[in-house]
């Protein structure tokens, strides 16, 4: 038989027993949908993971230091034996990064300790610049209050914490102002001292207090793009060019005295580097390195992270099929119904000059069929049912005064290999009946009553 | 041997179930020769064993011993793929108790055979028209089985078994199930559709003054064997 006579036949026949037939689809499509709600759970669970890492900057940022930057007390310069020597990390630099393919931005990072004044009392705290490109990287998604106006305002967001530590109620900040106090670098002439080893003119520079009044205009709950080399999180954040104009004095700044580079020339202590993408990252490390600087990325971690979510996918998935599997007993149960209520037909079938091919993939296409509508309708629940938990999960997270998240997601992928594994599924259901019915003697089914 | 004149030819032909332990024997050493274009009548009382000649002839079953040749195939060569081959191309069936599949429309029942047969689309409305015009029930195309009379039902199974023009027309008890009027109007349209198409026609009944009137040739059977020598009609009659 041609297959489109054999769909048709498929068909009609479904449509006779179209009650029966539904129930079972709808079994087909209750073990998918759950199937389906469950990856969904762990597809959305990952996709939220990775979107709180991403907004975080680690793992799309590399953080370049200079070979022989400070690496503790007793630590061995390893840097020393490359054949490279080690560059100096100032604006050049900055440039030539960013001129390597798939950088999307360098920026310094602007990072130091200091002292806000708040209500005439003092906090301690780590101060960090954001590049005005943060504003749609996502990380201030679900922040209390406003972004920087622009970016080279006097305005502050502060770190939830460091919030509750200048009031009882962090939302009332905004809208007020802080005074931050810190150490002004500035340059002095070059000294032209011959006891320079060097016998060359030394600069060097004085430090200055210095005041500056900043506008709350927001609260985050995490410092996003973290910071390294030991400072810390930074728990008041201003806008990078803000903050790069205080020239506040910062580690590297008596390090490049040392070294003897002059206070006027910019150098940075370390450089976010964005790439595109994080798999962009690791060519873009090696790039950096070879260039003489020192770079690291969160790569491993962001590897790790994947290997938990496919294992944990995997047992969602499991779980998941169970509810398919008591779907596969429906169909087995509603084909082999089939063959006896229409034993008769298959005589006639036979009788007519249907091969035992043609009524075994008769059966087969029926139970593809069911396969097929529960396949597409279980994809519907389970995405239905993703949604229920979703908006179930933000009610409750309202409730408890925190952001509503997406935590079911049904990528295409999961969509089409449901789809195309109900059918599976139905078809190995339709082995055992498909074969029996073409088994079936002809002249016995003719003489059925 | 079968000769060019011969339709259907059994040598030997014995058929043999095992049923509780039981050993039956249906068919036993039956030879047989039915030329073409012969309208042959088996007669026999209930279990003498017509039918399961009849479902032998059809490729329907395979005989326990002795061959069957039909239209020159050597039944027993074919394989289950040829034989359903052979039924869909070679053979039309009709029962007594007509076999029209009850959710399918007239038009679809008598479509079937085509669709197995892998008959064009295209050209099956013009077969199943010409079909039922044969049957004189084109009125009726749309209709369900379970809205005809008996004699109709049988009519389109006819109609069913035509459709795919077949060489050989199996008939296994055509009029059982219908009243003596009805059932003489089925074999008088049995009858000239065999005049029309050319075709040899084997039929199972127990009804001997029908079959006296329409067959060509009647043979008794009994017990499973041929139990007269075939007569023909007219000398039956006699």
């Amino acid at each position: 038989m041609k297959p489109r006579d054999l769909s048709d036949l498929a068909f009609r026949n479904l449509r006779e027993a179209i009650l029966r037939n539904t129930l079972t689809t709808l079994g087909v499509a209750v073990g998918v949908a759950s199937l389906v709600a469950m990856l969904s759970l762990g597809v959305g669970l990952q996709e939220l993971a990775s979107k709180r890492l991403s907004q975080s900057g680690l793992f799309d940022t590399i953080f370049v230091t200079p070979k022989n930057n400070f690496r503790g007390m007793g630590r061995p310069q390893r840097e020393v034996q490359s054949d490279k020597p080690p560059r100096t990390l100032d604006e050049d630099a900055r440039q030539a990064i960013e001129k390597l393919p798939n950088v999307i931005e360098v920026y310094p990072q602007v990072r130091f300790f200091t002292e806000v004044r708040f209500n005439n009392k003092p906090f301690a705290t780590v101060v960090a610049g954001m590049p005005e490109s943060s504003r749609n990287s996502g990380s201030f998604d679900g922040m209390q209050g406003n972004f920087f106006s622009s970016p080279t305002a006097n305005e502050a967001i502060l770190q939830i914490e460091f919030a509750k530590d200048l009031s009882d109620k962090p939302a009332s900040l905004i809208g007020q102002d802080l005074v931050l106090r810190y150490a002004e670098r500035q340059a002095l002439p070059a000294n032209d001292d011959s006891s320079s080893p060097s016998g060359e003119p030394s600069g060097g520079f004085s430090v200055v207090p210095k005041e500056l009044r900043l506008k709350i205009v927001g609260i985050v709950e995490t410092e996003p793009a973290a910071g390294y080399g030991g400072y810390g999180n930074a728990r008041l954040l201003m806008p990078l060019s803000t903050a790069s104009t205080l020239r506040a004095a910062q580690v590297n700044d008596l390090r490049d005295i040392v070294r003897d580079n002059s206070a006027n020339k910019t150098t940075y202590p370390s450089l976010s580097v964005r790439a595109k993408s994080p798999s962009h990252v690791e060519t873009l490390e090696a790039s950096i390195k070879s260039m003489g600087f020192a770079a690291f990325s969160l790569l491993d971690a962001s590897k790790s992270l994947r290997t938990f979510f496919s294992v944990f996918d995997l047992l969602l998935g499991i779980f998941g099929s169970l509810a398919l599997a008591v779907a596969t007993l429906g169909i087995v149960n509603t084909l082999v119904m089939a063959i006896l209520e229409r034993r008769r037909e298959i005589g006639v079938l036979k009788a007519l000059g249907a091969a035992d091919s043609d009524v075994q993939q008769l059966f087969f296409v029926e139970a593809g069929v069911m396969g097929l509508f529960g396949g597409f309708l279980g994809v519907l629940f389970g995405w239905l049912l993703g949604r229920a938990i979703t908006f179930g999960t933000n009610v409750y997270l309202k409730r408890q005064n925190l952001n509503p998240i997406e935590l079911s997601s049904v990528p295409w992928w999961l969509v089409i290999a449901a789809i195309a594994f109900a059918i599976l599924v139905s078809l190995a259901a339709g082995l055992y009946p498909a074969s029996r019915a073409a088994k079936l003697n002809p002249v016995d089914a003719l003489r059925y009553e | 041997m079968p000769n060019a004149e011969t339709a259907i030819q059994l040598d030997h032909v014995s058929r043999q179930y095992t049923m509780g332990g039981a050993t039956i024997q249906a068919v036993n050493d039956v030879s047989l020769a039915v030329a073409r274009n012969e309208f042959l009548a088996l007669l026999g009382s209930s279990g003498s064993g017509k039918s399961t000649l009849l479902n032998l002839i059809a490729g329907l079953d395979r005989p326990t011993s002795g061959s069957i040749t039909a239209q020159g195939l050597n039944l027993a060569e074919l394989t289950s793929i040829e034989l359903a081959r052979y039924r869909c191309n070679t053979i039309g069936m009709i029962f007594q108790s007509f076999n029209l599949l009850p959710r399918m429309t007239l038009e679809e029942n008598i479509e079937l055979p085509l669709r197995l047969a892998e008959v064009d689309r295209e050209e099956r409305p013009g077969r199943v028209r010409e079909a039922l015009e044969r049957v004189r029930l084109t009125h009726r195309l749309g209709h369900r089985p379970t809205e005809l009379s008996g004699g109709e039902q049988q009519r389109v199974a006819i109609a069913r078994a035509l459709v795919n023009r077949p060489k050989i027309l199996l008939a296994d008890e055509p009029t059982g199930n219908l009243d003596s009027a009805t059932g003489e109007a089925i074999l008088s349209l049995l009858h000239e559709v065999q005049r029309q198409m050319g075709m040899t026609i084997v039929m199972v009944t127990h009804e001997r003054p029908l079959a006296e009137r329409y067959a060509d040739r009647l043979t008794i059977m009994g017990d499973g064997k041929l139990l007269s020598a075939s007569e023909s009609a007219r000398e039956a009659a006699r």
